[in-house]
């Protein structure tokens, strides 16, 4: 292995957070129902290409986005279409898949891939299902695959709270990762970048045909975001596509068997459970049967499909799992009281990165979290705190400022086209003034799209 | 705590949503979740949040205040007592302060704090903690004798035009305190500066001499104060400002919380030092000559740069930007100071002068960041057309 480069910040923060999956692979669990959520991929409009009651085969396409009909989201499993939620302005939030007992699933010619060129492959991957796991930089949306991209990133370092480990999760399927990265270098002109945990590179050292670059510091030091700028900044008009290393061992199982792989190896952590470990279960499966297998401690639990920071929340009774995260928590809600929870130094069992509370100086062991918001929403008053836990070379207020009043110019001059809006997962936890820097981000990210493209 | 808890929500019941006195909310809000840390959780963005709110980031800043309040408090007390030779003790200086500072800082919060609920519940937000801090600060930078309709009003300017006018907490550009005394200063002169209204009871009693040391050095007097005196405090001046030692103490809480920004008061520490030291080389007049030391410990700096110049919403917002202003307001201070004799005090001009910079100031380290970002941009175009 030879490190083209070594990535250091020390800005960012250790959320030390209790509830860390053991590292033990639970069974494989199958659930009865599985589901698609459009909002997953974000700045997509499905168009369903299958009804209600219809029977579908692992693989076979569902929907495809109407921007780019070429794009197409597959069923993980074979079944039957239960349901099509539909929310607000009859918007598609949720289908419903019920699993059948027979396993027919779409195969794919794929012995020769190697000497498919790259549209072939681009064809095949598009057809099977696979593009989606192809995610654009800028703005984090699919890939567009009309276009070459300056470089492709897989980011093995996870550095969110409770993170999932993906070389553990990876050094079962070594082979299927490595195939993975071989399709992907057809698509790029240069190697993939694969960054790996400066002090745990673990079996990732042994994958070829890559340039490895090693990443250490504190959250969120792993985001993809941070390493773009180190090694390929965007500039106007480039393209950079990252993916999530399971999606890459997806990838390169396909192209092993033919059979769109659908798999999940999830994380189910946080300080609401018991027996945190890793489960490998499919996209988009059902969550109550995980977390039967959980003893869970509080009556009152939020449970977040994904990290504490960027996750989206769920229900433990008809949620299921994200096509992207490899992470499940579940923390206790925090709807109660607090007296005199203002004053300084007190309550020092909440975690906390300011020098107001003595949290961080001890309970070394972890720190119970919960959903309080710790206070209200005030005006932006407090300068400099968002830097420390943002090592992009931006500036992290001025550009949710300029997001907020929608100045585009500005907005593009700030760096908008080189963050996503989980880049701002630790703003959202720090900030004095309770301000949702994520979701200001999303709107201006949104808006770009809608203005710029 | 649980009762308490129960007989606040049912009080509260009439101003929840749909009721009758809805719109009166965020006056009820504010006293109740100074009680209370409000049960909201989060509906968006991260799931957990830090323990540090806004009200937290305010208290600390007010506890910072305290050493340097209860020393002017005495002092006021100590400065009546030397000067009219009446023997005294720790009690009786305390008391004689108190008496004249309280009632100031409960016009201050009456005032301003009506003025800051009715525009909560007029723009239908919760009121915003920060004029808990404005409002201590503005009697301690006052002269002691001062009228208290005089402070009335000047907090009244401060808050209305300073700070609501811009759109209310965090959107001001002049720091709201420092506002309010420069209303005064130049709106009633003779209670803000000259040789009697510095210790308390001065223009009553002949017999005291209220001259701050600035002011006698601008007039070409001695100053018959030792170092000590002048860092301790012991000194004529507004009631707050004159314990260097106790407003350390503050700069030492707020820079160890974080709430205070050590870029700001080093800079400004050394922008001061260095203006001073260079006068000293020259050394035309008192003021001039005037160490560069004392300098650092006499009049309103030491106080003006800890508590007055890191409000984070009138100061510079970029860690570059904090050196710059902070470097400029020292220099500023002490160029003020021996320049215009009619303004023997500088900081608070000088602080004002680089709220209005602040902004220009980040402008141009924002801009350095666009125009690397733009030359990355303009290359890399380059690199594709060649």
């Amino acid at each position: 292995m030879r490190i083209i480069k070594k990535i250091q910040t020390r800005r960012g923060a250790e959320l030390n957070i209790k509830g860390k999956a053991e590292k033990v692979l639970s069974r494989t669990l199958s659930t009865d129902t599985f589901a698609l959520k459009p909002d997953d991929f974000f700045g997509t409009i499905p168009k369903l290409i299958k009804k209600e009651g219809e029977v579908v085969q692992a693989g076979e396409p569902i929907f495809f986005s109407k921007k780019n009909p070429r794009i197409k989201f597959v069923s993980p499993v074979s079944g039957m279409i239960q349901t099509v939620q539909r929310g607000a302005r009859r918007k598609i939030e949720k289908i419903i898949i019920a699993k059948s007992s027979a396993e027919d699933s779409v195969s794919y010619q794929v012995k020769s891939w190697q000497e498919m060129n790259r549209e072939a492959l681009k064809e095949l991957l598009l057809e099977s299902g696979n593009w989606p796991f192809i995610q654009q930089r800028p703005y984090g949306i699919i890939a567009n695959p009309e276009e070459t991209p300056k470089a492709i990133f897989v980011s093995t370092h996870k550095t969110c709270p409770l993170g999932v480990d993906f070389e553990f999760i990876t050094s079962k399927n070594v082979a299927e990762f490595q195939e993975g990265i071989k399709v992907l270098n057809k698509l790029v002109d240069q190697n993939v970048f694969l960054g790996v945990d400066e002090d745990h590179p673990g079996v990732f050292e042994q994958i070829e045909e890559v340039q490895h670059y090693s990443v250490a510091g504190p959250h969120p030091a792993g985001n993809v975001s941070l390493h773009i700028q180190e090694l390929a900044p965007l500039n106007m008009g480039d393209r950079v596509w990252t993916l999530n290393p399971e999606d890459v061992t997806n990838i390169g199982r396909f192209f092993q068997t033919g059979k769109f792989s659908p798999q999940r190896t999830v994380a189910v952590t946080g300080n609401s459970l018991n027996n945190p470990k890793y489960v490998v279960t499919t996209l988009g499966c059902e969550l109550k049967p995980i977390l039967d297998e959980f003893e869970i401690r509080y009556p009152q639990n939020r449970v977040i499909n994904g990290d504490v920071l960027t996750g989206s929340t769920t229900s433990s009774e008809n949620g299921h799992l994200g096509f992207f995260n490899n992470q499940i928590t579940v923390i206790p809600e925090g709807n109660d009281y607090r007296m005199f929870g203002w004053l300084p130094f007190k309550d020092n069992n909440i975690l906390s990165l300011s020098n107001t509370s003595f949290s961080r100086l001890f309970k070394k062991k972890g720190f119970e979290v919960d959903t309080n918001l710790n206070g209200e929403e005030r005006a932006l008053v407090v300068t400099g705190e968002m830097e420390k836990v943002f090592p992009l070379n931006i500036y992290p207020m001025q550009l949710i400022k300029a997001c907020m009043v929608e100045d585009i110019e500005k907005m593009e001059a700030l760096g908008i086209y080189e963050v996503v809006p989980e880049d701002f997962g630790l703003i959202d936890y720090a900030n004095t003034s309770k301000i949702e820097a994520q979701e200001i981000i999303r709107q201006g990210i949104e808006l770009m799209i809608n203005e710029v493209g | 705590m649980n009762a308490l808890r129960k007989r606040l929500d049912a009080l509260k019941k009439p101003f929840g949503k749909g009721e009758k006195l809805e719109k009166f909310a965020p006056a009820i809000n504010a006293f109740d979740t100074f009680l209370f840390v409000p049960n909201h959780t989060t509906k968006k963005g991260a799931h957990i949040r830090d323990a540090v709110d806004l009200k937290r980031t305010m208290v600390t800043v007010i506890i910072a205040l305290l050493p340097a309040l209860v020393y002017g408090i005495y002092n006021t007390g100590y400065q009546y007592y030397i000067q009219t030779n009446t023997p005294f003790t720790f009690l009786d200086a305390f008391i004689h302060g108190a008496w004249k500072i309280v009632p100031m800082i409960i016009v201050s919060y009456v005032v301003g704090l009506s003025i800051e609920f009715a525009f909560a519940v007029y723009r239908g937000h919760e009121v915003n903690e920060g004029y808990l801090v404005t409002g201590l600060l503005i009697p301690m930078i006052m002269p002691v004798d001062i009228p208290l309709w005089m402070v009335g009003i000047s907090t009244a300017f401060a808050v209305l035009i300073a700070k609501e006018a811009f759109g209310g907490t965090g959107m001001n550009i002049l720091n709201p305190a420092l506002t309010a005394r420069a209303f005064a200063f130049f709106a009633y002169p003779t209670y803000m500066s000259g040789n009697k209204v510095w210790v308390s009871e001065a223009s009553n009693v002949d017999a005291i001499s209220g001259e701050t040391i600035l002011g006698s050095l601008a007039a070409g007097q001695e100053v018959n104060y030792s170092m000590l005196e002048m860092f301790q405090g012991a000194i004529p001046g507004s009631i707050a400002e004159t314990s260097t030692l106790w407003v350390a103490v503050g700069a030492l809480i707020l820079i160890l919380t974080g709430i205070g920004s050590w870029r700001i008061i080093t800079g400004g520490i050394l922008g001061a030092a260095f203006m001073g030291f260079l006068f000293n080389l020259w050394g035309a007049n008192a003021l001039m000559s005037f160490s560069w030391i004392n300098h650092l410990v006499v009049g309103g700096f030491a106080f003006g740069i800890v508590f007055m110049a890191t409000d984070p919403v009138s100061a510079a917002q970029t860690n570059k930007g904090k050196w710059i202003y902070g470097i400029l307001t020292g220099i500023f201070c002490i160029m003020i100071r021996v320049f215009n004799p009619a303004y023997p005090e500088g900081v608070m001009l000088a602080i004002l002068l680089m709220n209005v910079f602040a902004p220009t100031i980040d402008h141009y380290v924002i801009n350095a960041n666009i125009n690397k970002r733009k030359k990355r941009w303009s290359n890399a175009q380059e690199l594709k057309t060649a």
